[in-house]
């Protein structure tokens, strides 16, 4: 099982769409905008979910041993 | 009409988690502060699913049917969801920038060659959206004149007969359902063929959500950004100085619509999808029992004062970085960025081409029509 790098980027437009679909991973700073509750994951299919239905892509996966970002789709 | 009521402001400052017994003799929660507001559509025990087949008060089509992607909750929500969601990312949405530019452009063209005052609702706010979201889904958008009066229906509010919603639903369904059998014969390059290669080749949904989804993505795309258009222009003609404000500088368009979206009073009752809890929840110091029907009052928590300071006033140069305009949460208007770049132009292109113009027709004089869930004017004459 894959290791991730979780990151939100500045683009997130405080939609909240990511603290619904996977609560335990996503959290919200005090201006809105969210933020990982681990920056290391193992692979997980609500994150994934999440990075999938954000509106802005602000949800960055990527392998943490490759760097390599991960497949949404 | 600029303003949510008295009674709800007053709740806000005294009881902003309040039960109540609505017109039609239910009762519901209604929450008004915009933290408590927002922790009711982000938090997974406000359940959308569990309003299905429950006597909650309705709003819009999302009552109709458990198929509805507004009447689902995680993971089933999720499933349908991220079958739209990429054609509605902020990147793909610019990529449209261009095409919604040109077709502001026309149709402002052709408001000049009309006779002065010209209507606003069918020359402009209407035809636009309906042109935009046609076209992202695969529907001709000259079939607009069958299908408005249908989504009319669908948007009722308690007010309307609920046959009548019921006859509009299964006609904007059968509309559907011939023209999926067509796209299916013939593929476009469209949304909609998208979504029917997604339940054919993949089973990711059943054909009643297809043809739900395709319904929802139509009304949802078309009715709100019209009326907010116009609504936006009863603003800025009600503040005439923030109007110039922006006139003079054009550059501050894009922060203007996040404040014109923040501060028009777009849903006639200003609610939000109810919720239904799935325990007992403790909401802002009050306990909400399991099984309770949670209105969260969108309108009025964007001018809660731990939003913004001095909320009730509308200031195109306010420093926002937060609204809930478009709800939050799993629903978050899916449609969000596209209805931001389409509000964006439209004014760019009426303030900048028709830097004159003034309503025909005094604002308080203008009348809605009856029984929607949007403030949906029936028309706006305009001179330019």
């Amino acid at each position: 099982m894959a290791t991730w790098r979780v990151a939100v980027s500045g683009e997130c437009v405080a939609s909240g769409s990511c603290l619904g679909i996977a609560p335990a991973w996503f959290a919200r700073r005090a201006d809105g905008q969210s933020y990982p509750t681990s920056v290391l994951i193992e692979e997980n299919a609500a994150v994934l979910d999440a990075a999938a239905c954000c509106p802005v892509e602000a949800i960055r996966l990527s392998d943490a041993e490759t760097g390599e970002p991960v497949e949404l789709a | 009409m600029f303003h949510p009521s008295a009674e709800m402001k007053e709740l806000q400052r005294s009881k902003p988690v309040v039960q109540v017994e609505l017109p039609d003799g239910s009762t519901s929660w209604l929450i008004t502060r915009y933290d408590d507001v927002r922790q009711v559509l982000v938090d997974p025990r406000f359940s959308r699913a569990a309003t299905v087949g429950r006597n909650v008060r309705r709003i819009g089509p999302a009552s109709a049917s458990g198929d509805s992607i507004l009447s689902k909750d995680p993971p089933e929500h999720t499933r349908m969801r991220r079958l739209v969601a990429g054609a509605f990312t902020a990147r793909r949405v610019e990529a449209l920038r261009p095409r919604v530019t040109k077709l502001v452009d026309e149709f402002i063209d052709h408001m000049f060659t009309l006779p002065q005052p010209a209507d606003l609702v069918e020359n402009f706010s209407l035809p636009l959206p309906v042109q935009v979201i046609c076209e992202l889904l695969g529907v001709p958008a000259e079939d607009r004149h069958i299908f408005h009066e249908w989504s009319d229906g669908i948007l009722g509010d308690e007010s309307r007969d609920p046959q009548e919603i019921e006859e509009a639903f299964a006609r904007l369904s059968g509309y559907f359902g011939r023209l999926i059998a067509t796209k299916r014969a013939v593929p476009g390059d469209d949304l909609m063929t998208a979504l029917i290669a997604a339940r054919d080749a993949e089973d990711r949904l059943s054909e009643a959500e297809l043809v739900g989804l395709c319904l929802t993505l139509l009304i949802a795309g078309h009715e709100t950004t019209a009326n907010q258009i116009n609504m936006f222009l009863l603003v800025l003609h009600e503040y005439p100085e923030q109007l110039e404000r922006l006139r003079a500088n054009p550059e501050m368009i894009p922060q203007a619509v996040e404040e014109l979206m923040r501060f028009a009073q777009l849903g006639t009752s200003g609610g939000g999808l109810p919720r239904i809890t799935t325990e007992e929840v403790e909401l802002g110091g009050v306990r909400i029992p399991e099984g309770a029907a949670v209105i969260p009052v969108l309108t009025v928590a964007n001018r809660d004062p731990a939003l913004t300071t001095d909320p009730d006033r509308v200031d195109v140069a306010r420093p926002l970085t937060t609204h809930l305009a478009f709800g939050a949460g799993v629903h978050h208007c899916l449609g969000a960025q596209l209805a931001r770049m389409e509000l964006q132009e439209a004014l760019r292109g009426l303030l900048g081409r028709m830097p004159r113009m003034e309503l025909a027709t005094p604002a308080d004089e203008l009348t809605f029509k009856n029984g929607m869930v949007v403030r949906s004017l029936r028309a706006l004459p305009v001179r330019w």
